[in-house]
């Protein structure tokens, strides 16, 4: 099984049977050869789907692609038409994911830079440990809602939670919201209680600089999914910030 | 664990990324089905699991000998198949005897001898004694007291088949594709903490529960003691065969629904509890009190099966994966969402249920009784 290379730099790959090691070496194998945009068919739980790719180069996945897509990947923008599965986006340092569907959990499980975009719901624990330095700051865009633990233990980066299928009046389910959170910034549209947050994190109203890089990233989300972002920003958005940079700072200090 | 690493990873690397790999699938309207799509579902996670263990539990199996016990045994001698007959004769009215069908498979290595029996119990029950629980205690005492010999499957018209190997391997050695069942659960193992053998392969079974499980349950201690004093013997040397025999006694013997169980299980944490109202407040404390000792901890997630019923449920902070798909009739559980989609690629819905919320399929016998419980409105995606 072999890539079909098409014309302009387009490449066809039919996942049937693959093992994940064989097609992350056929995706290697078609960047070096120059690929600009390659089509992945038929793939159901291949795992680590763009891995170490580091250059740009559109990847679209007709399927259900594995865990640890897009883990370290570093410049390809992949788009799912379906689901996630767990760890989408594993401690990704550039790029951006586009999922159609829903997204499991861990979603940017210590992203390190790049965007991704899931247009439904995500499952636990996404945005654990986001993390940012100087001018790489990863970015989370949700369009549904999002299970426990949302933003455990970031320490960086943009989290952006739309809450677009929550009906009126009806709050988002997550717990421990920011639970650990000690860097980055977490924005919330719809409701919320205090119970649901995390310790560590206190509610701030958005300002200014908040409200171009909502323009902005809403904005990219309402491009990919066809929504209006003027509708979707007429909401109100919340901001959640850690209180303390270094929570348990003193734990071990007697 | 050397070797584990140079059984489950061919390339030279030292990683081991595995977990376990559960699948589930039931058509509640009682239609039975051949284990192809079970066994390629359970096959497309092969990466999660390490050839250490495997195993399937089939419902609606033997229609033609439905009323008996099917007894499946595994037997290391043959001196202990002469010793397990002769004990069956005495305790049970035997019905039919036979070995269990396997054929040759390349990576299963030194398989026990694998027998099954259908029985009937006659009067030797005592007075006031269920059958099941007539039957339980029989069990118990092969594993505890005979040599040699493990009853892995003891329901009626339902069969357990497991052993050390890949899921998939596992299905050809015992010719699954050629069983029919209304509802298939698969196991692929990855060892943590305990031995990978025969016994310790899931589905983990008592009479007609069985139970497979991805997971570690760090309170096996407590659960097994808690279990201890209802009879309950752990002989099977590993973490999950504890949640099958709980199951048998809140469900079978306490009579308690799953929705309770999942509670039981699965508790809310305090502080949620002290948001409830009143009544709901008092019942969980109650649980709490009364069932403390059947709290799982750790990370789980598992399937729990039995007659008419299959139920997904993991712990309450969702440590280990479960995807729920929907097809008509058709309920899938799966560890991955895309062996799932390889089996029914037009699902009409996938979810991914919240920790600690029971996924309920159950045979549909009126309208009233949907077959498929849904825990709340869920998106279609």
């Amino acid at each position: 099984m072999a890539a079909n290379r098409r014309q302009d730099s387009q490449f066809k790959v039919d996942a049937t049977g693959l093992h994940y090691r064989r097609l992350n070496q056929l995706l290697r194998q078609a960047v070096a050869d120059g690929a600009e945009r390659i089509e992945l068919q038929n793939v159901y739980g291949q795992r680590y789907i763009g891995t170490d790719l580091d250059r740009e180069v559109e990847i679209e996945i007709q399927g259900t692609p594995g865990n640890d897509l897009g883990s370290f990947m570093n410049g390809p923008r992949i788009t799912v038409y379906g689901n996630a599965q767990d760890g989408c986006g594993n401690t990704m340092n550039d790029g951006q994911i586009i999922i159609h569907g829903h997204a499991g959990d861990i979603l940017g499980f210590s992203a390190r830079g790049g965007k991704i975009f899931v247009r439904g719901d995500v499952g636990y624990r996404a945005g654990i440990h986001m993390k940012e330095y100087q001018d790489k700051k990863p970015v989370l865009v949700i369009g549904g809602t999002a299970q426990d633990f949302l933003g455990e233990y970031m320490a960086g980066g943009m989290l952006i939670l739309l809450g677009l299928n929550l009906r009126e009046g009806e709050y988002h389910r997550a717990s421990f919201i920011g639970t650990g959170m000690h860097g980055g910034v977490i924005y919330l549209r719809g409701s919320v209680d205090q119970f649901q947050l995390g310790r560590e994190v206190g509610v701030a109203e958005i300002d200014e600089v908040d409200c171009s890089n909502l323009d902005r990233l809403v904005g990219e989300f309402a491009s990919y999914f066809s929504y209006n972002a003027a509708e979707i920003l007429k909401g109100r958005f919340i901001k959640l910030l850690p209180l303390w940079l270094r929570p348990y700072g003193n734990l071990y200090v007697y | 664990m050397r070797g584990i690493i140079h059984l489950n990873n061919p390339y030279g690397d030292d990683k081991a990324i595995e977990s376990c790999s559960i699948f589930g699938m039931m058509d509640t309207t009682g239609r039975r089905f051949g284990g192809r799509d079970v066994i390629r579902a359970i096959a497309n996670m092969h990466d999660r699991s390490n050839g250490l263990g495997g195993g399937f539990a089939v419902y609606g199996i033997y229609p033609q000998y439905a009323s008996y016990y099917a007894f499946h045994l595994m037997y290391l001698t043959v001196e202990a198949r002469w010793d397990v007959e002769e004990y069956l004769k005495q305790n049970f009215n035997l019905i039919w005897a036979e070995e269990v069908p396997t054929q040759k498979t390349s990576g299963i290595v030194d398989p026990p001898l694998v027998w099954r029996y259908f029985l009937e119990v006659g009067n030797l029950r005592s007075e006031g004694q269920s059958e099941d629980d007539y039957v339980a205690n029989r069990v118990m005492e092969i594993d505890t007291k005979l040599e040699g010999a493990f009853v892995f499957s003891s329901g009626k018209d339902m069969g357990v088949f497991k052993g050390v190997g890949y899921p998939e391997d596992i299905a050809h050695f015992f010719c699954l594709d050629s069983y029919e069942g209304y509802l298939w659960t698969a196991h692929g193992r990855f060892p943590t903490n305990t031995p990978g053998w025969w016994g310790g392969a899931h589905p983990f079974n008592i009479l007609d529960w069985t139970v497979i499980h991805n997971g570690e349950i760090s309170s096996y201690g407590i659960n097994r003691r808690y279990l201890e004093q209802f009879g309950y013997q752990c002989t099977f040397e590993t973490d999950s065969e504890v949640v099958a025999y709980a199951v048998d006694l809140l469900m079978r013997r306490h009579e308690l629904p799953i929705e309770i169980v999942a509670r039981i299980m699965a508790p809310p944490f305090w502080d949620q509890i002290e948001r409830m109202s009143r009544a709901e407040q008092d019942l969980c404390r109650t649980l709490r009190q009364v069932y403390g000792s059947l709290l799982l901890n750790g990370p789980f997630t598992v399937i729990i099966a039995h007659q008419g019923e299959m139920i997904g449920l993991t712990d309450r902070i969702r440590l280990r994966p479960l995807t729920v798909g929907v097809k008509n009739s058709m309920l899938y559980l799966s560890s991955e969402e895309s062996s799932i989609r390889l089996v029914c690629p037009d699902l009409d819905k996938a979810w991914i249920p919240m920790g600690g919320e029971p996924i309920v399929g159950r045979l549909k016998i009126s309208e009233e009784c949907p077959g498929v419980v849904m825990p709340q409105e869920v998106e279609v995606s």
